[in-house]
């Protein structure tokens, strides 16, 4: 059961939504998206996305933004509240990131590791709230933990094993899995090879 | 030859004209001389000629020179003549067209006839002596006349030769910069500018200001004193245009000379100055006025309020929307305020993303 989706204070401030021109405000910004696609995708598990899915998902659309004017304060659990002043009246308006701001998210997340694209037009791409080498390091160090060099394993055998219920790793999709492994295989840790039915990895 | 003057030909008052000929040759002495067709004219003081096809050229003795005249009959192929015996000319004389001769006396030729008659008449006056009787003005007598539409011509030429010397100067100086020095430089650019010739050297010390846009400068700088501080110590230039050619009434400013006396305020360290945006927006400020103080008192009344719109702000704080447009800019630019840009509108928050962790 997926635990409901804290949103950061960030998601009902409505300058969130539009990009900011000072470069350093726009630094912090988009170190702020960053942070909330990953959380997000982390937590509803997903690795992959179409750009078109982005623009209508909640992550980038805040239907029930609220603009008008009001006193705004970030309460001590770091939400962001409206405390409203006489009668001003309620705007529920939309915030929504314009689709050349969530291209340009998306490229600083491709920067930083946690993105690639899936095709030429790039119109899906694969997420991946930790970045393949941090992956690769993780399940290395649960293989030489476990005295398991030199041991091979299918894919499937590593995500969905019941040796690995406990690890971080368990349940990681294939294409990023397929990444860690490839990761390792550039350190000469493991290699990545075909077995029976699919593929499999050996590690050193 | 030497006695003759240039003169307008204007006769004084109290000088009479007595009879004039056309088609009259002057000698000096048994020369030919350039004088070749003019019109002779007699009056009461004075023997005149003026040349037919430059009517500007014209000269006179005073009668009052003239030893004797002689006549000359005609000949074959010879014109009939007067001989003027003249007296030396006055150490003091006005020029005229020869500065000396070796000839004492002159020929008056008479190519179209008249002779018999002139000569009458010339004698007539030298008898007469009506001049003396007949005072005129001292211009007359020092054969002067109103000359002030020779010297404009003169001048005008003087002018030209100046301008062209500037010129010469000021391109030298822009060769040898290094040759020159500060001192020098300065001295002679404050020559052009009081001659009205815009600065050729460098442009930047006033702009493209000239000794009109430095004077019109000053004059701004009293204009807007109490109006800038009326309004907070910012207007914009579109607002001071305004204001200036309502307050003239006449010779309005055009928009052109407007910006280039406000280009000179701070080179003459006048107490206002042109400052531009970002944006372009242009304005004038008091110089006491700190444009980044005031994006502190900004954040403020943003603060208190949430967010604001550049004509919510505006309205607040009492400035025009486009000045207010500016300093809520100037806020984001220096970071204390981010933007929210939507349908609605263009909204300025304080900027939580520097002051939240």
């Amino acid at each position: 059961m997926a635990m409901s989706f804290e949103w950061p204070w960030q998601y009902r401030f409505p300058p969130f939504f539009t990009l900011q021109p000072n470069v350093d405000t726009r630094q912090k910004q988009l170190a702020a998206w960053c942070s909330l696609v990953l959380s997000f995708c982390r937590l509803h598990k997903q690795s992959s996305m179409t750009v078109m899915e982005a623009q209508e998902s909640p992550l980038f659309n805040n239907v029930k933004l609220q603009r008008s004017k009001g006193h705004l304060f970030l309460l001590p659990d770091s939400s962001l509240k409206y405390l409203w002043r006489k009668a001003e009246g309620r705007q529920q308006t939309e915030g929504k990131l314009p689709v050349e701001s969530i291209q340009i998210v998306l490229e600083e997340l491709r920067k930083k590791g946690n993105l690639e694209w899936l095709d030429k037009s790039k119109s899906s791409f694969l997420i991946m709230w930790r970045r393949p080498e941090e992956w690769g390091k993780l399940i290395y160090q649960w293989v030489s933990r476990s005295g398991q060099n030199n041991s091979v394993f299918t894919l499937y055998e590593l995500t969905n094993g019941e040796d690995t219920e406990d690890e971080e790793f368990h349940g990681l999709d294939e294409a990023t899995l397929l990444r860690a492994l490839q990761a390792l295989q550039q350190e000469h840790k493991a290699e990545i090879i075909t077995v029976s039915d699919g593929r499999g990895v050996k590690f050193f | 030859m030497d006695r003759f003057v240039w003169t307008s030909g204007l006769l004084e008052i109290n000088e009479t004209l007595v009879i004039q000929q056309r088609g009259v040759r002057i000698y000096d002495g048994e020369e030919k001389i350039k004088f070749d067709a003019g019109t002779l004219l007699l009056s009461t003081h004075r023997l005149i000629w003026r040349d037919q096809k430059n009517h500007e050229c014209c000269m006179a003795i005073l009668l009052s020179q003239i030893v004797f005249i002689e006549e000359q009959a005609a000949g074959i192929g010879k014109s009939a003549k007067i001989v003027v015996h003249l007296h030396p000319a006055p150490p003091n004389k006005e020029p005229g067209p020869f500065q000396s001769s070796k000839n004492s006396y002159i020929k008056l030729s008479f190519k179209e006839h008249g002779q018999i008659e002139f000569y009458r008449r010339l004698s007539e006056e030298m008898t007469q002596r009506r001049w003396e009787n007949m005072p005129v003005s001292q211009s007359l007598q020092t054969n002067r006349g109103p000359q002030a539409f020779e010297d404009l011509s003169k001048l005008m030429i003087k002018a030209k030769e100046m301008v062209e010397l500037s010129k010469s100067i000021a391109n030298k100086i822009k060769d040898k910069q290094g040759d020159i020095t500060e001192d020098e430089t300065i001295r002679f650019k404050s020559y052009l500018l009081s001659m009205g010739i815009a600065n050729p050297v460098t442009r930047e010390t006033y702009g493209s200001g000239t000794q009109y846009h430095m004077q019109l400068a000053k004059q701004l700088a009293g204009i807007l004193q109490v109006p800038l501080e009326e309004r907070g110590g910012i207007m914009s230039l579109t607002e001071v245009y305004c204001l200036v050619n309502r307050a003239r009434g006449m010779e309005l400013l055009s928009p052109e000379d407007l910006v280039n006396a406000c280009k000179m305020l701070e080179a003459l360290k006048l107490p206002l100055r042109l400052r531009v945006f970002d944006s372009g927006v242009m304005v004038i400020e008091l110089q006491s006025h700190k444009e980044e103080e005031m994006v502190a008192s900004a954040l403020e009344t943003v603060s208190e309020k949430g967010s604001l719109t550049s004509e919510e702000f505006a309205k607040l704080v009492g400035m025009s929307v486009l000045l207010a447009k500016e300093r809520l800019l100037l806020a984001e630019k220096m970071g204390h305020l981010c933007r929210d840009d939507s349908v609605e509108g263009l909204r300025f928050y304080p900027n939580l993303f520097m002051t939240q962790s």
